[in-house]
């Protein structure tokens, strides 16, 4: 296993699209990295160009200590999982994941060993004699999977591995595939845009947008205190709620009255946006103390919580996220406080934390 | 690896049919179209019925007035003629055939083996201009062979390839190649360009990756194209008959066509002769028919 460092990493089709602008990252030995983004952001294109299948037009990769801008697919030593599975139609089960074996030209004992201890631990015993078409959607994902492990190599990379499978088997690929991580401490370079599989998943996630990193963090740094007003608005299901403040009394107030305790250190003289969670809001009987007035737009009820979207002067569509016991009907007049700790604050010209 | 394709042509389309024709009009729809097909039928079948029944017949029945369609003397001497000369050996007939095989073999291989790599090429890689390079490809089967069978002549000659079978051989690849390039480029871009990456990536050179995985997976397609680019091959006549005129280099076409044109015509072994040059083509395209339809709608239907 190997650390991977990408050094300015910048990527211009001939067409004059550019994929990525300027990325560097620092994945280290062992970790599981996840490259979030929307659709077009340069995540892919920033590993494939780490997989060699595309030349990077600028900047450095180095695994382990090997500098790999020059280096084909085949001699980087790396394992690529695909969103499509790639698995060998002609070929079954057993000689998809010997394939990668015999092109290193190992000997057949050995070859023999490799594949049934990547099927043990994959579970493929049943699997090895059928053919790609022969098994379920999950079941190749698993093929793929144990056909990245066979080879032992210095790092896996992972394109959008899940996107193809349905909820539940994604959940259960996605504990499989961390438990793997860990037992082997693989180094991971996970892609998605799946915020869930981002956060369960990643020790780190960078965030792209258009080329660029907006963040790197743990899932918990990302979660609470998200760089830009593009990252907040990206993670979390409701997203945060942007509010626009003015500092007034040592508070942050926004228009319609609801008060926010300041972080420190916040620059005057700037239009600021807090950046609040749903669950750092409450919705009340209305004119309960340090309640501003709203009203419920609409509520989506989802079994174990309940998302009130309300409005309350000048600010409109603020979701809330409470308990399945709270029950408002749509329209009632009610308050709305806060109730979390210090929010992101974050200045509206250049979108990004201020404090 | 074929049996997606071989599933594309299974028998849907059939089976989607009969309610819509029950829907029209039932019985009576059903009896008039198959009257109307019988009738169709008849009209394109009866050259090649009576190519057939002319082909075993003996010569008087063959000029009899009026003509016998049933009750003539069975007869096996017009094959006999068409591969055995009259004083005994090789007729000059059977080395047509045996040239025509050759020519439609070899140019058959050869445009293959140019165009599949060709295509991949045109559907993998970033190629500058591709979209002109593509038209240009496909521009020069615009013109009909006797538009431009002149100036080859004329340049056959200068060069020494007129009335070589090489020379035939290369003017069919060479009208072959674009045919192959675009069908070709069709399958290789139904063919998902991870299945290479992850070869690559599996540790083999990227024509490694084409060679060992993408090309088992043109196999149908490949098929479907050589039969086309074959029977070409095997049906061309112009060409033929301009460039070549030596018995030991002429194709079948125009030594059949030869045949006719002398102060009598032995119709019988021009019938004998159109058959056993027709015969191949029909079974081989028998044989391929799922792949020959599978590569007719695959290639031209994106999905």
């Amino acid at each position: 296993m190997a650390g991977i460092e990408v050094t300015a990493l910048h990527k211009r089709y001939p067409d004059g699209t550019v994929a990525v602008d300027h990325v560097d990252l620092s994945i280290g030995d062992g970790e599981l990295f996840v490259m979030l983004g929307p659709s077009g952001c340069g995540k892919t294109t920033t590993l494939r160009a780490i997989a060699g299948l595309e030349r990077q037009t600028t900047g450095d990769i180095r695994i382990g200590d090997t500098l790999v801008n020059d280096l084909p697919p085949a001699e980087r030593d790396i394992a690529m999982v695909f969103q499509f599975y790639a698995l060998y139609p002609h070929l079954k089960t057993r000689d998809n994941l010997a394939f990668p074996l015999r092109a290193e030209g190992l000997p057949k004992p050995e070859v023999r060993e490799r594949v049934n201890e990547a099927a043990r631990l994959m579970r493929l015993g049943p699997l090895l004699d059928r053919r790609p078409r022969q098994l379920s959607g999950g079941e190749q994902q698993r093929v793929a999977l144990a056909r990245a492990l066979v080879r032992r190599p210095r790092a896996f990379l992972m394109d959008e591995p899940l996107t193809n499978l349905d909820a539940e088997l994604r959940a259960d690929m996605r504990t499989e595939i961390k438990h793997l991580q860990g037992e082997l401490g693989a180094t991971m370079v996970y892609v998605t845009h799946d915020q869930v599989e981002a956060m369960s998943l990643g020790h780190r996630i960078a965030i792209l947008n258009k080329g660029r990193v907006e963040q790197i963090g743990t899932p918990l740094e990302v979660y609470d205190r998200p760089a830009s007003l593009f990252c907040a608005a990206f993670i979390g299901s409701p997203p945060m709620n942007l509010i626009e403040v003015e500092v007034a009394d040592g508070n942050l107030r926004s228009q319609g009255g609801l008060v926010l305790p300041p972080p420190p250190g916040l620059p005057r003289d700037r239009r600021l946006v807090a950046g609040v969670r749903p669950e750092a809001l409450e919705v009340t009987e209305p004119g309960v103390e340090r309640s501003v007035p709203a009203r419920v737009v609409s509520a989506e009820w989802l079994g174990d919580e309940i998302i009130y979207v309300v409005d309350h002067s000048g600010q409109r569509d603020v979701r809330v996220r409470m308990p399945p016991t709270v029950r408002f009907a749509a329209d009632a007049p009610v308050g709305l406080r806060h109730t979390g700790g210090t929010p992101a604050v974050y200045d509206v010209s250049t979108e990004e934390l201020v404090a | 690896m074929g049996v997606s394709i071989d599933e594309a042509v299974s028998t849907g389309p059939a089976r989607d049919h009969t309610p819509s024709a029950r829907r029209l009009g039932g019985r009576g729809r059903s009896v008039l179209e198959v009257a109307l097909l019988t009738v169709l039928a008849v009209v394109m079948l009866f050259p090649v019925l009576w190519m057939i029944e002319t082909s075993i017949k003996e010569n008087r029945d063959v000029y009899a007035i009026p003509a016998k369609f049933f009750g003539f003397t069975v007869t096996m001497d017009h094959f006999k003629d068409v591969f055995v000369a009259p004083g005994g050996g090789r007729s000059a007939l059977s080395v047509s055939f045996l040239n025509s095989v050759v020519v439609a073999g070899v140019s058959t291989v050869l445009s293959t083996v140019l165009g599949v790599p060709a295509a991949w090429a045109y559907s993998r890689f970033a190629v500058k201009a591709k979209k002109d390079q593509l038209f240009f490809i496909l521009s020069t089967r615009f013109m009909p062979p006797v538009v431009v069978v002149v100036p080859i002549f004329l340049m056959y000659r200068q060069v020494g390839l007129i009335d070589t079978k090489l020379g035939l051989i290369l003017i069919y690849a060479a009208f072959n190649v674009p045919f192959t390039i675009w069908m070709m480029k069709g399958f290789v871009d139904e063919v998902p360009a991870e299945y290479e990456e992850a070869a690559m990536l599996d540790g083999y050179t990227r024509l490694q990756a084409f060679w060992r995985y993408t090309l088992p997976l043109l196999v149908p397609g490949i098929a479907a194209t050589a039969v086309f680019a074959l029977i070409f091959s095997w049906n061309e006549f112009v060409f033929a008959i301009f460039l070549t005129s030596s018995d030991t280099v002429r194709t079948a076409p125009p030594a059949i066509a030869g045949l006719i044109g002398g102060t009598t015509v032995d119709w019988g072994l021009v019938a004998a002769a159109s058959v056993v040059f027709a015969l191949p083509v029909l079974v081989f395209a028998y044989l391929v028919r799922k792949h020959l339809v599978a590569g007719v709608t695959l290639g031209a239907v994106r999905r």
